[in-house]
């Protein structure tokens, strides 16, 4: 089975003025549907940067991602745009709301985009925040809600278009342990359903509780943790001699 | 591109952002006020001013006589030169550039009486052409003296505005006896009010007009106090006065190129020193209304700019859910475009609906007749409207387009 994300030696460098900061050093990864991975690593290795290109939000500087077999470099920005509306779910540490918007219109969003019509966005927006738990918070704004409350809302949000993926930038980052924890609980629930979630972190007890764990360090896959070694055996395998 | 979607997304955005676009119709409101205004205001001032320059005569002359100062033709220096009632006939047959001649005497400190009341003021009497020459404009129910009057010596008074209202108070005094040193004259008309900026005997509005003959057998001066001439056509104006030069001094004999004999306040001359300075004031309006207009652009571009800067991050959002660029600019370019023609013909509206309040307030006074009418031409307005509703859209849209142009991730990370 062909892996939903294949990454190969991906490199991203930021150039700001005459300073160039390479912030990815040539990835490999491999990520197969349906699994609840972490990405981990210290501040500045990267984990972001993998998560944006991941999420179509930016990309690579030079190699090759694929997504679900779809050669993504090359595509264009309404591309990008259709695939990030209809195949990627995004949780942000910073929730990114819309601060004007009741909880129901942020969810709303991305059936906006998706040309959903009025009867089936209402539809679908009450059953998602119902499903995170805020079905009587609909017209609540991001001010009148609590942290815990708007990474649900910016749950839903990501789930609006039913996508394969779910990406989570450090989503219980901003977020008191208790409501950390029941935010992590509807990630687990998402898995159970078939989500490939990739969730990134530095928290090593939530990243534990995933079944991979990716740790980067310096923009390179670390290999001295239990990092590669654990995270992509079937890469490990396949490079094995063949047999006789 | 799905103009439902557009649509929708700018439906729901526009309602919810109703503080941030309510101060941006304003500021742009108010941009196009000041420079509307201002304009208006101006215009008005500088049609007030063409009005007034003209109050005492358009395109005249006034000639008064005066004494030799070189010898002519055996004649010594220092003769009195007078003017006799038919030297107006006189010049108008001999000057061909003249349309217009007139005459008139002069009397101060008359005696004024009506009822109770007595003043003391200046009398003229004057041909019937004074009407037009020195714009004796008589208040609808009157008239100023006319040709039968002059031929009939009728004792008919005109009054000025200034006067009327000292003898008068509110009074109608069409009909009404006034005596004049005693003797009695109907008054036949009043003056509109008019601004005369120059005058060379008080203004018109302290005056008693009557007709030149009945003057004359009233008070019997036999000569004229001077003569009011006007040119067919103001390019004329330096030949009129040299024929009329000549034309004297063969009857008066004197020496044309005398300049004592004879003096001439060329008022037209003076009006085009005028419209010298009419047109200064003009561009100077030009260059303040100009440099206002700068300015409000500046502060329209920057509160476009700082709007839609601050939503940076919105975008980056919105494209992070799906949002394709093109939805994105055409959102923020009809937003932008809404906002700056509601702020601008708002402005608009404001500025004539204050212009027009101003033309009718009731208050009489000398100041306010020196503002004119404010007039806002609907040209200045549309350009103004317009050239601040193109710095706006220009200084939102390019903004947007670069948040909507850069990755996602760049306009999320913005603060």
């Amino acid at each position: 089975m062909t892996p939903i994300i294949q990454m190969n030696r991906i490199r991203k460098t930021y150039t700001t003025g005459k300073v160039t900061f390479d912030a990815l050093k040539g990835i490999d990864c491999d990520i197969q549907s349906g699994e609840f991975m972490a990405i981990v690593g210290p501040s500045g290795s990267g984990k972001s940067t993998m998560m944006n290109i991941i999420g179509c939000l930016d990309i690579p500087t030079e190699g090759e991602y694929h997504l679900d077999g779809q050669m993504v470099n090359t595509l264009s920005a309404n591309q990008l745009a259709d695939i990030r509306n209809q195949r990627i779910g995004f949780v942000f540490q910073a929730f990114n709301l819309l601060p004007y918007a009741t909880a129901y219109e942020n969810v709303e969003v991305p059936l906006l985009f998706a040309k959903a019509n009025s009867r089936k966005r209402k539809e679908r927006v009450i059953e998602l925040l119902n499903r995170v738990g805020l079905g009587d918070k609909l017209a609540n704004k991001p001010t009148e809600m609590s942290g815990g409350e708007m990474q649900r809302v910016a749950i839903a949000r990501a789930l609006a278009n039913e996508p394969e993926i779910i990406l989570a930038d450090e989503p219980t980052g901003n977020l008191d342990t208790k409501s950390g924890s029941e935010i992590f609980g509807l990630f687990r629930e998402l898995h159970r359903a078939g989500k490939t979630i990739i969730i990134i972190t530095h928290d090593v007890n939530l990243a534990k509780q995933t079944e991979r764990i990716f740790k980067l360090k310096d923009g390179l896959v670390d290999t001295n943790g239990n990092g590669t070694t654990v995270s992509q055996p079937h890469k490990r395998l396949s490079d094995l001699p063949p047999r006789g | 591109m799905q103009w439902s979607t557009i649509y929708n997304v700018f439906v729901r955005d526009f309602r919810k952002q109703k503080k941030r676009i309510a101060l941006t119709i304003i500021a742009l409101c108010w941009g196009t006020i000041s420079i509307m205004l201002l304009l208006g205001f101006g215009e008005g001032l500088h049609h007030q001013l063409m009005i007034n320059s003209k109050g005492m005569g358009d395109r005249i002359a006034i000639l008064w006589p005066g004494s030799t100062s070189l010898p002519y033709k055996g004649l010594g220096r220092g003769r009195q030169i007078h003017f006799l009632p038919e030297d107006i006939q006189f010049l108008k047959s001999r000057v061909p550039e003249l349309d217009e001649v007139g005459g008139e005497y002069h009397r101060w400190g008359v005696t004024l009486k009506y009822k109770d009341k007595v003043v003391s003021e200046h009398v003229n009497g004057v041909t019937a052409n004074y009407e037009f020459l020195r714009n004796h404009i008589a208040q609808s129910g009157g008239r100023m003296v006319n040709d039968a009057d002059i031929q009939l010596k009728r004792r008919v008074a005109f009054l000025g505005d200034a006067l009327k209202d000292r003898l008068f108070g509110a009074e109608d005094p069409i009909g009404k006896t006034v005596l004049v040193q005693g003797i009695p004259f109907m008054v036949g008309g009043v003056q509109i009010h008019k601004m005369q900026m120059n005058s060379y005997s008080g203004p018109d509005q302290d005056k008693l007009t009557v007709p030149a003959t009945t003057f004359q057998a009233v008070f019997g001066d036999p000569y004229l106090d001077n003569i009011i001439y006007r040119p067919r056509q103001v390019s004329q104006m330096k030949q009129a006065e040299q024929t009329v030069k000549e034309a004297l001094g063969a009857k008066y004999r004197f020496d044309p190129k005398d300049e004592r004999a004879l003096s001439i306040w060329d008022v037209a001359e003076s009006n085009r020193e005028m419209d010298n300075i009419l047109l200064g004031i003009k561009i100077f309006l030009g260059i303040i209304g100009g440099l206002t207009l700068l300015i409000a652009s500046v502060g329209v571009a920057n509160i476009m700019y700082v709007s839609i800067k601050e939503r940076t991050r919105e975008i980056g959002i919105k494209m992070a859910v799906g949002a394709r660029r093109a939805y994105i600019l055409t959102q923020f370019l009809i937003e932008a475009l809404i906002i700056t023609f509601t702020g601008g013909f708002l402005g608009m509206a404001i500025s004539i609906g204050a212009t027009e309040a101003f033309k009718r307030i009731p208050i009489k006074s000398d100041v306010l007749d020196f503002m004119g009418r404010p007039t806002i031409s609907l040209e200045i307005g549309l350009s103004v409207v317009a050239i601040l509703g193109l710095m706006g859209l220009v200084s939102g849209f390019f903004p947007a387009l670069k948040a909507a142009s850069v990755r996602p991730v760049e306009s999320l990370r913005y603060e």
